[in-house]
């Protein structure tokens, strides 16, 4: 029999499948990021580290970090609407373990013209030493601007100092008045 | 008001501010998405502690997690602490951490390092 749905057009899901199985990501979502959502994903990654027997070192690492990619999310993605076709508050997150390290990516849309400024931040996060962050992180806590949304690149900074691994990112440019911005944030054992 | 109470959520601590006897508690997870609007009434019951403070206030911070969009608003409570330090009531902040977990330890020192308040570092076995 033959089929009436346009073969060209449907998602190969077992290519996606396989990648994610080659990836071995344990939870991936792509869609808009709600406060709720953030509440589920961090509850089913807890269970998840729980009944592998995770060390509570870790553990308790990787669910800081989730927390805060998460939040970046929810609080930095820039609403795209005006701009562009694309869905605007759209974001993708994936969690992977690879050989005892969980990898988390991120990735959601930035407007152009605020590359500069999380670029800079992260840039400047990168640059420092592991004692340097300390001191940073408490100059920034007691002397940064602080708003509704988060703490001026506390996120980043916390993020770089609990991983201890430098930030790797990119920006991927869609056009000229957006680009898509992927954050991949290794987490180990070691301090 | 004697007591400023507040149930632990899933993304709040509990806390439990018992104005007459000077102890304040702060317990459990801190991770909201807005920290502000979570810790605001608790920097006004410290307010009005603050003008008739007892000769010593006891502070217990036992978090498990915290959001580096709480760790701003938990400095706003500390230095409302300092200034009820300085106003003549003792003040001693007791930070409790988990035996393996240096990451709160040093969030800890952070605060120390930032508040003119004694602290304690206090070690839980979990």
């Amino acid at each position: 029999m033959q089929s009436n749905f346009d073969v060209s057009n449907m998602l190969d899901v077992f290519e996606i499948y396989e990648k994610m199985e080659q990836n071995n990501i344990l939870l991936s979502f792509k869609g808009e990021i709600t406060s709720d959502l953030l509440t589920s994903i961090l509850q089913i990654m807890e269970n998840k580290m729980v009944n592998m027997q995770e060390e509570p070192k870790l553990k308790k690492k990787v669910y800081n970090v989730l927390v805060e990619c998460l939040q970046n999310l929810y609080h930095h993605m820039d609403d795209i609407s005006e701009v562009s076709h694309e869905n605007n508050r759209s974001a993708i997150f994936m969690i992977g373990k690879n050989q005892g390290k969980y990898l988390i990516y991120t990735g959601n849309y930035i407007l152009n013209e605020n590359i500069s400024r999380l670029k800079s931040v992260l840039d400047e996060v990168n640059s420092l030493s592991k004692e340097e962050l300390k001191d940073y992180y408490k100059k920034v806590l007691n002397n940064g601007e602080m708003s509704m949304k988060g703490g001026g690149g506390l996120g980043m900074i916390d993020i770089a100092r609990k991983t201890g691994e430098k930030l790797d990112y990119d920006f991927l440019e869609i056009d000229n008045k957006v680009s898509f911005f992927t954050l991949n944030i290794k987490v180990t054992q070691q301090n | 008001m004697d007591k400023y109470v507040i149930e632990g959520t899933p993304k709040t601590p509990s806390i439990n501010f018992d104005l007459n006897g000077g102890v304040l508690e702060i317990k459990g997870r801190s991770i909201p998405e807005n920290s502000i609007e979570f810790y605001k009434p608790l920097v006004d019951a410290l307010d009005k502690y603050s003008s008739a403070a007892k000769s010593a206030t006891t502070v217990h911070v036992q978090l498990e997690y915290f959001n580096t969009s709480s760790s701003k608003c938990i400095l706003d409570v500390f230095k409302k602490l300092e200034s009820i330090n300085k106003g003549g009531s003792s003040v001693t902040i007791n930070w409790h951490y988990e035996e393996d977990d240096e990451d709160m330890l040093e969030a800890g020192e952070d605060y120390q390092a930032i508040i003119n308040v004694p602290f304690k570092m206090v070690m839980v076995n979990e």
